[in-house]
């Protein structure tokens, strides 16, 4: 049993330390776990994603054609991704950086305006962490607590002043009130 | 020691520093630059020799120089940089030194692009530099077994006096998984531990030369049949190969690294549907695990190669097999990592019998792909 | 006078870093007396047993059969990379290369510039001939205007073939260069001073300075169509103007070291 994940944005929104914290979490919670980016030039200052996969078992192909869940941090990511999520799936938008909304009426929606609450607790650095807590509320794959472990033990040493905000806006993503329609 | 999180580069880095590496020289090039970057510090910080050379070329001869002493000296490029190297590994190998090099292809010919390929397979596994030698060619699909691999590939290229590669794509290089590290070995002592061939200075003993010279051509075809015995004990001993699913399958599929990651998720999703399919994964290419897939050629009714290259690998099978069972091909090229469902379309095809013994599987395979493009 | 009151004292004799045997080289090369100067250098340091030599290919690819001491054989060029495995992992063993213009000014020129660029403590001992002397003759990057060669039949013409490469001058403006150098081998009075260059060059070595090379003038009789005399004559006439001997760079630390 898996659960694959991608989280896409532009570079510099976050996307592969989210998705890294995901794959921490995981391990630290017993799981198979892997996490790829999209690398090269794409780094720099493009567009990124990263898939992770969650898994009870021997993980094979660490790319999927077809994502159980995935967060999109811009319209790019939206229009890339939305297509491709399994029926059932879920689709967390940034909509602080999207100007449509989604289509899909076989999915789980879930919209957030991560920049504007991330400013709100203090830094628009945090949105990727509001999308995450928003992503885990739908799709329990993991408890939050792992990820606040996971932030604990990994967030670069100069940005550790920065935890409870972190945690902050896991928490406030994922108790955003808003309309998830199936 | 605890799992940790490691990128595949990184976790070979650092198992080559755990198995007693003395010396790396390198030169950066995508996917494998963080490999370099990662020995730039922690070399150094253990009093070992780094290098970053100003060529694949120089990098090379760097470790061609260092490996006469008997340290423990490896190298590390992807693609265009190892096509550079191929001089250095046949004088390598003519001089019968141990060596490590990984190699983390990317998609080409020529400067290609930096996605994850498996392109290099024939220049590898086949010998891309010039006479008569082999290098043994161990391929992980997953950051643990490229630690496993690297860790003991030091040994292997020292027991049998060969270039040992590790040979990944791109994407193991970049993603990162749970690994856990090998204890860390001590550094051989140079020259107290140096092995009796080595060149360390003739410190009150008969000095030693080391040279891939042999002017006389029955000197030069006795060093090779040297080589080449030494050769037959690799292959003898070393064939390395994991299966999934084969004890009831009808159907084999084969695939080293990530193709053989992807072509596991392509095999459960296969086997959820009935279909008894397992799979092959080499992890030696070179010795090939010839007798393995001879054995499943008297078991199932046909195999698919999966590869992220045009059919190299498809040849050794289809050597392998003779004719026995058809074998069918399904790769991706330029790049592109085959998806689990594009796979799974392909097994389905065999389970359908579609598999055939006429004509080419290449020719087939082309035809499949000309819908794409 | 009795025979017994006859002291006998030894002033010549053969160097114990070289080997007592007929090398391949032809009559009246220079290779020998280059030869014959590293190992006299590497006796008087008493260093030959802590040497790592680096052959090079050309015509001294089998230098590792004269020079008594530990040696490895590089690919065409490569000797500098060689070197610089070797020397990382035994900093403290003695290492040089030995090569000709073909393979360090032409083919290894990538190698020695950036050896030489990093600072890599190795000695290089650089024989210019003007030509690719193992494979007949060819015109090498040090080959002279106007020189004919196997593959400059009718001379060398800089509009369409360059001109010559000054190797130890290029060298000596990188920083990472200690002692670069020119010498000759075309007369006594040269060859000893050759010989104190190569000693000066270990003694850069062995402070830790970094890079040194040692130009050396060198004849190819053979290739030339010459004898040695006349070889000898057209070194001094015509290669010395191109190539001067001299200091293109001496870090003060040895520039006071006299032998």
């Amino acid at each position: 049993m898996q659960t694959e994940i991608v989280i896409a944005g532009f570079g510099g929104q976050g996307v592969l330390f989210a998705g890294q914290l995901l794959a921490y979490a995981a391990m630290d919670s017993g799981m198979e776990t892997t996490w790829i980016p999209s690398y090269g030039p794409e780094m720099r200052g493009g567009t990124a994603n990263c898939t992770v996969i969650v898994a009870d078992e021997e993980i094979g192909a660490p790319v999927v054609r077809n994502p159980q869940a995935v967060i999109a941090m811009n319209r790019p990511s939206l229009d890339k991704y939305e297509p491709l999520i399994k029926p059932g799936g879920v689709l967390v938008v940034n909509s602080s950086m999207v100007d449509r909304t989604p289509e899909r009426d076989d999915i789980i929606v879930v919209t957030i305006p991560g920049n504007e609450i991330a400013e709100e607790l203090g830094s628009r650095r945090l949105t990727n962490m509001v999308l995450l807590g928003g992503l885990l509320k739908a799709l329990p794959v993991l408890p939050l607590e792992a990820i606040e472990k996971a932030l604990a033990e990994h967030l670069p040493e100069r940005h550790k002043k920065l935890l409870p905000q972190n945690y902050q806006a896991l928490r406030a993503g994922a108790n955003y009130e808003q309309e998830a329609f199936v | 020691m605890a799992r940790e999180l490691w990128k595949g580069n990184n976790a070979i880095a650092e198992a080559a520093v755990r198995a007693g590496l003395q010396a790396y020289f390198g030169y950066p090039i995508t996917p494998q630059t963080e490999l370099l970057e990662y020995l730039s510090w922690r070399m150094p910080e253990l009093g070992r020799a780094f290098v970053q050379a100003e060529s694949e070329l120089g990098a090379v001869n760097m470790v061609y120089g260092a490996a006469c002493t008997g340290a423990r000296v490896m190298s590390s490029s992807s693609s265009p940089g190892v096509s550079l190297m191929m001089e250095g590994l046949s004088y390598l190998a003519g001089t019968e030194l141990p060596a490590v090099l990984v190699d983390v292809m990317r998609g080409g010919p020529g400067l290609g692009n930096i996605a994850p390929a498996q392109g290099d397979y024939n220049q590898i596994v086949h010998g891309g530099g010039h006479g008569d030698y082999n290098m043994l060619v161990l391929a992980p699909s997953s950051v643990q077994e490229a630690v496993d691999l690297t860790y003991i590939s030091f040994d292997l290229a020292e027991k049998y006096r060969v270039v040992t590669v590790v040979l990944l794509d791109g994407s193991i290089g970049q993603m990162m998984e749970p690994a856990e590290m090998p204890e860390m070995r001590p550094v051989r002592r140079l020259p107290e531990e140096a092995p009796e061939w080595a060149v360390t200075g003739a410190m009150g003993r008969q000095r030693r030369v080391l040279s891939s010279i042999y002017l006389q051509p029955p000197e030069e075809e006795e060093a090779n049949l040297r080589i080449l015995k030494r050769w037959q004990q690799v292959i003898a001993n070393e064939v390395r190969c994991k299966t999934y699913y084969m004890e009831d399958a009808r159907f084999a599929v084969v695939g080293f690294g990530s193709a053989g990651r992807v072509a596991l998720s392509a095999v459960r999703a296969a086997r959820a549907e009935g279909i008894p399919v397992g799979l092959v994964r080499p992890i030696t290419l070179n010795p090939f695990p010839e007798k393995i897939l001879q054995q499943y050629a008297g078991q199932v009714e046909s195999m698919l190669v999966v590869e992220m290259s045009a059919g190299q690998m498809l040849e050794d099978v289809r050597r392998v097999v003779q004719g026995r069972v058809p074998v069918e091909l399904c790769a991706r090229l330029g790049g592109i990592m085959p998806l689990p469902d594009e796979v799974l379309d392909a097994i389905r095809s065999l389970a359908r019998g579609e598999a055939t013994l006429e004509g080419h599987p290449r020719d087939r395979w082309l035809q499949r792909m000309s819908l794409l493009y | 006078m009795v025979m017994s009151d006859i002291q006998e004292e030894v002033v010549y004799q053969r160097p114990v870093s070289l080997e007592n045997t007929v090398t391949h080289y032809c009559p009246g090369c220079t290779h020998g007396t280059a030869h014959r100067l590293v190992a006299e250098v590497l006796d008087e340091m008493g260093i030959r047993e802590k040497t790592i030599g680096v052959a090079s290919v050309g015509c001294s690819v089998f230098a590792y059969n004269y020079i008594n001491t530990d040696f490895v054989q590089a690919p065409h060029g490569r000797a500098p990379a060689m070197a610089t495995g070797v020397k990382r992992v035994m900093p403290d063993r003695f290492v040089f290369t030995y090569q000709g213009d073909g393979d360090m000014a032409s083919i290894g020129m990538g190698e020695i510039v950036a050896a030489a660029a990093r600072g890599e403590n190795i000695t290089v001992i650089f024989i210019n001939n003007t030509n690719y002397g193992m494979t007949g003759g060819q015109m090498a990057p040090t080959t002279l205007p106007g020189q004919k060669t196997t593959s400059s039949p009718t001379g060398r013409d800089v509009e369409v073939q360059g001109y010559p490469v000054r190797a130890v001058e290029l060298l000596s403006t990188l920083d990472g260069a200690s002692y670069a150098v020119r010498r000759s081998l075309h007369d006594p009075k040269n060859i000893r001073m050759a010989k104190k260059a190569i000693r000066t060059a270990f003694e850069v070595q062995a402070r830790g300075l970094g890079f040194s090379v040692v130009e050396l003038l060198s004849i190819c009789p053979t290739n030339w169509g010459m004898t040695p005399d006349q070889a000898l004559n057209w070194l001094e006439q015509h290669m010395i103007p191109y190539y001067p001997i001299g200091d293109f760079k001496v870090h003060e630390a040895i520039a006071n070291l006299r032998f």
